[in-house]
């Protein structure tokens, strides 16, 4: 066989393929394995009992940021602060006061999530954690 | 060779895949609901309404500290606004000075005894036409249609334009995090964060729930707080029968604050 067609250190090449790929795939596999399972959050008292927030639990789980978003601005720009929702159920738009009056808990509701999902946001600069700290 | 190596990328590609946008693919599917249509949002039914909110404050009524102290005091504890002991990085919604630094341009050489000791309270004008909104490049600062100049903290960057643009230095700078200088926090009212402006807001938050300003409604009469735009207002009843002046005038932002001197 002619030199040229030879793979030199083959050996070392595909040792150093292997350990390059694993290295970079590994996020992959790292969390397919352990991936991590979604976290439990904890509902006060309050929550439970009022079986629904200001919308479906699938809707708050994955638009409350949106809605959060449009609160604010309605709130503060458009002097607007009364939600009414699709049962027409009536809610304060206040993050504070209506929001972490519910979920007094957010250690163990808001921040196990955002943990999770490292989300990280910085409505708690300025909006008190807890209106009324209960578990 | 070729053929097991496509083979693999496409199963890892797709693997890969499955675990990183899972999650994503789940958002969409259960977004967009269609529930949108029924929502409402609206103003509570108590919200007090005006076409041009405005302040007459009779400094007749208000002569000494003791008498403007609990007014700035009050203000200051439902909003969280720090107390900060550097005067550089003093925050104040409301606060009391002296007529010849309240009235700069109005000022005689000498003064009545009276006028000279008055403490007169100043706070934001909420002009009829605001320079600092003009000044604010994302419209953090804007005017609502009741007149009321707002500061959206959402939005405000820091730029300070509308502190350079207010001519009456009605606003404060967040230069540390407030939290930490708030004795006792109100935990109704948001506090804010360094790097922010604020001023007054003619208490937009209590006007929502029918409520008057807080520095109105401790004042016992002194202040009174109106529609400037509806003759038949209290306002404009104290307008019509005493002698007003308001800081600054010649700068033209026509500020809503009034005072009976
Ligand atoms: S007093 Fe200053 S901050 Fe207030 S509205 Fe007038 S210009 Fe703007
Ligand atoms: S400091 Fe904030 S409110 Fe003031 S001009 Fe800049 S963005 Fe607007
Ligand atoms: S109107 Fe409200 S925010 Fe403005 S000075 Fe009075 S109490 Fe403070």
């Amino acid at each position: 066989m002619p030199e040229y067609k030879r793979m030199y250190n083959k050996d070392k090449v595909i040792t150093g393929l292997i350990i390059f790929l694993a290295v970079m795939t590994f996020p992959f596999w790292y969390n397919h394995g352990k991936a991590a399972p979604a976290p439990k959050i904890e509902l006060t008292k309050e929550a439970k009992a009022a079986k629904q927030c200001v919308r479906d639990k699938d809707y708050m789980k994955t638009e409350h940021m949106q809605l959060l978003d449009e609160w604010r601005d309605v709130v503060v720009r458009e002097g607007k602060r009364m939600y009414v929702n699709t049962e027409g159920k009536e809610f304060n738009m206040s993050l504070s006061n209506s929001c972490l009056e519910c979920h007094s808990n957010k250690a163990e509701f808001c921040d196990r999530c955002h943990d999770y999902a490292s989300a990280d946001p910085y409505c708690w600069d300025c909006h008190i954690d807890n209106p009324k700290e209960k578990k | 060779m070729e053929n097991s190596r496509r083979h693999f990328l496409k199963i890892a590609g797709i693997s890969a895949l499955g675990v990183g946008t899972k999650p994503v693919l789940d958002a969409f599917a259960s977004s967009g609901g269609g529930h949108e249509k029924q929502v409402q949002l609206k103003a509570g039914e108590k919200a007090l309404k005006a076409k041009n909110w405005g302040m007459v404050i009779d400094t007749r009524k208000l002569k000494t500290k003791e008498d403007v102290e609990p007014l700035i005091e009050i203000c200051h504890s439902i909003h969280n606004v720090p107390k900060l002991e550097n005067q550089r990085h003093e925050i104040k919604w409301i606060w009391e000075t002296e007529y010849k630094h309240a009235f700069t341009g109005n000022e005689n050489k000498y003064l009545d005894e009276s006028t000279e000791h008055t403490p007169f309270l100043v706070m934001c004008n909420h002009c009829e036409n605001p320079p600092c909104c003009r000044a604010c490049p994302t419209e953090a600062t804007f005017q609502r249609e009741d007149g009321i100049v707002l500061m959206d903290f959402h939005r405000c960057i820091g730029c300070r334009f509308c502190m350079a643009a207010c001519p009456y230095g009605s606003r404060s700078f967040n230069f540390l995090d407030p939290r930490g200088f708030i004795k006792e926090q109100n935990k109704k009212f948001p506090t804010r964060m360094k790097g922010v402006v604020e001023k007054c807001n003619f208490c937009a938050e209590r006007l929502a729930e029918g409520l008057m300003p807080a520095c109105v409604e401790a004042s016992k009469g002194a202040i009174a707080f109106g529609d400037l735009d509806d003759p038949n207002s209290d306002v404009r009843k104290l307008l019509k029968e005493n002698y007003t002046i308001r800081r600054k005038q010649n700068l033209g932002t026509e500020p809503s604050v009034y005072y009976i001197v």
